[in-house]
């Protein structure tokens, strides 16, 4: 056993290596997994994009931006306890953020990011404030009715100069600056890729430190959490407001690969969306979230794919029953989420090593 | 009842308590639940708190930690009174605690929890933390030190890692204990640390009081029914009954005290 030996106080025990660490598969450690299947993941994502015709890139860049946003839903739901049905809405804010920027202000779309950020912390931390006096379903049903009235706030007449009404706005695609190498999609592809592993790697930052601590002791039990000094209030719209942000820079990234807004995006169908992804993902789980993200991209596209093959003329309508099925079966066969069968099957196959 | 200077406990009179609690009172509904009690605690005592259930000891606890508002009534620590701080800072200014029920996060590792202890020991921000800033890994290790230190004290290193839900009951209360220790108090609240454990482990946890408050010089405020533990630790004992003091002296006064042996009897237990 590797045991580092502390001499900072005098007559102490070594502190004891995490028994998790000192498991293997196949004989190699878990640590080691870790980093061999992150390099995995890093090679596959930044080399796939060339073997795959530009629609599969664009579907692969939509899964990562799904995974942002069910990211950010995860520091409030599954780290901090704070049930949100409204994050269709905060992802309407950053896309609307960066089209209004690029529609109306020629901004260019990399500048636009950092801003729809902003907007979002703030306006997530603004609904944070006063959703600290509701818990459980009635903080649901507030954030419920945030998403309800989202599309009628961006259609509503008085700022339709800005926001384009019930139109939207149409953006401009993003050109390569390397055309000869990379294509627009793949361009855009890797751009948010980028994005993608700062916001993942913070976010695992965040939760792992005092910040992430004081989160989860909120979640698990607040008064305690208070009674050790976590200032509860100032922690929960904090959260709030981060989480938003999150989702809003998917907002943003959204507007960008689509070159479109329009207000009857966001509504709270969309929020859902957020949420069947985490559960499915693995609550409090930050991998978990990628998984999520590709499983509400794909298992739609899929469903379809399975209704039209009965070459039905309700093709449609049975789409949405196919999808229905599968997510039945995958809540059955993981009821924690991909995290919890990961972490079961590893707590099957792992032996001391 | 009057202010609380009369009843400074023993020799060490000149100095000035440690916590000094005056005519407070709890109202709950047409329940009072406290009823103007006042008593002090000297700096370096063990002072046991006894009483029948129901008789308002978790209220008291609960008002020391700003999670009630007196109806009434002063609290001062160190002279300072406690009834305009921040129920969050209660653990800055030096005041930890135990739960009567535990009270922890019971997903999280013996660590972590301990860690989360330590809150008030440390300032990273989020900001900070997110870009994980050299001074944030610092603050993080020493936290991380210290709490490896308190583990270490309470007999903890095996179960360090496991998440607190899955331990036996006893060994969760060590951990409550290693998590208020965590944050550094001046005064450490025990609500009856001796609940649900057996023989042996109650004795062991009266030494272990003895040492905290001897090693540490953490003065302890201590709740239970254990009426042996309380009278081998405590230095000072105040008895309470339907949210009035009753009694107070040395451990042998208060058990020959008339009106605390009526209460006693009185009830069930
Ligand atoms: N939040 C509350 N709301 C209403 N009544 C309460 C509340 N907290 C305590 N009480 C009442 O106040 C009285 C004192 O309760 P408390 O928990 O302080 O007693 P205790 O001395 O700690 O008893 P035990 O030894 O059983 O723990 C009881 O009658 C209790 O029912
Ligand atoms: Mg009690």
């Amino acid at each position: 056993m590797v045991a580092d030996v502390n001499t900072s106080s005098a007559g102490r025990r070594a502190i004891p290596e995490n028994p998790a660490n000192n498991l293997a598969i196949a004989g190699i450690r878990l640590p080691v997994w870790n980093k061999i299947l992150i390099a995995i993941l890093l090679v596959v994502a930044v080399i796939a994009p060339f073997f795959l015709e530009d629609f599969d890139v664009f579907q692969m860049t939509y899964a990562l931006v799904f995974a942002m946003a069910i990211l950010g839903l995860n520091l409030l739901t599954g780290f901090n306890g704070q049930f949100s049905l409204g994050h269709s809405a905060f992802f309407g804010i950053g896309a609307y953020t960066t089209a209004m920027m690029m529609a109306h202000w020629e901004v260019a779309f990399y500048w636009t990011i950092i801003p729809a950020g902003i907007v979002c912390l703030v306006a997530g931390f603004l609904f944070g404030l006063p959703a600290l006096r509701l818990e459980g379903l009635y903080l649901a049903l507030a954030t419920f009715a945030l998403a309800t009235a989202m599309p009628q706030i961006l259609k509503y007449h008085a700022w339709e100069d800005l926001t384009g009404g019930v139109q939207g706005l149409d953006l401009d695609k993003p050109e390569s600056p390397f055309p000869d190498t990379l294509s627009d999609d793949q361009y855009l592809y890797f751009i948010v890729l980028v994005v993608a592993i700062i916001l993942f790697i913070c976010a695992w930052n965040l939760v792992r430190g005092r910040t992430g601590r004081a989160m989860i002791a909120i979640r698990d039990n607040p008064i305690a959490a208070q009674t050790m000094g976590v200032n509860n209030a100032v922690y929960k719209s904090l959260t709030f407001g981060v989480s938003a942000l999150y989702t809003g820079i998917a907002g943003s990234m959204s507007a960008i690969i689509i070159q479109f807004v329009a207000p009857d995006s966001f509504t709270f169908l969309l929020a859902v969306t957020f949420l069947v992804g985490l559960v499915v993902g693995g609550v409090a789980s930050i991998p978990g979230a990628i998984f999520g993200g590709f499983f509400v991209l794909l298992i739609p596209n899929i469903s379809e794919a399975v209704a039209d093959m009965t070459g039905r003329t309700d093709a449609k309508g049975l789409s949405w029953a196919v999808y229905g099925l599968f997510l039945i079966i995958t809540v059955y066969v993981m009821p924690s989420g991909a995290a919890g069968l990961v972490r079961l099957l590893v707590g099957k196959l792992a032996r001391r090593g | 009842m009057n202010q609380s200077s009369a009843n400074v406990a023993g020799a060490s009179s000149s100095a000035q308590p440690l916590l000094q609690v005056s005519d407070v009172a709890v109202h709950f509904g047409g329940i009072i639940a406290l009823d103007g009690v006042s008593f002090d605690v000297q700096q370096g005592a063990v002072l046991g708190l006894i009483g029948p259930n129901g008789a308002g000891k978790t209220t008291l606890f609960n008002c020391l930690s700003r999670l009630y508002i007196p109806n009434s009534g002063d609290i001062r620590f160190a002279g300072q009174t406690i009834l305009s701080t921040a129920p969050h800072k209660i653990a800055d200014i030096g005041i930890g605690r135990t739960f009567q029920n535990l009270a922890l996060f019971g997903t999280m590792s013996v660590l972590d929890n301990v860690m989360v202890g330590g809150h008030s020991q440390s300032s990273s921000d989020f900001l900070s933390n997110a870009l994980r800033l050299p001074w944030v890994k610092t603050e993080e290790e020493g936290l991380a030190d210290a709490s490896w230190e308190l583990i270490d004290y309470l007999d903890l290193m095996d179960v360090a890692y496991t998440p607190v839900a899955d331990l036996p009951f006893g060994t969760q209360k060590r951990v409550e204990l290693a998590r208020a220790l965590a944050s550094k108090p001046k005064l450490l609240l025990l609500d009856e640390p001796a609940g649900g454990l057996n023989h042996d482990e109650v004795e062991d946890l009266g030494s272990l009081i003895k040492q905290i408050r001897d090693d540490r010089g953490i003065t302890v405020l201590l709740v239970e029914h254990h009426m042996s533990l309380v009278m081998a630790v405590s230095d000072h004992v105040v008895a309470i009954d339907f949210g009035r003091k009753i009694g107070e002296g040395t451990p042998s006064e208060v058990q020959q005290n008339p009106e605390v042996i009526r209460a006693y009897l009185g009830t069930s237990d």
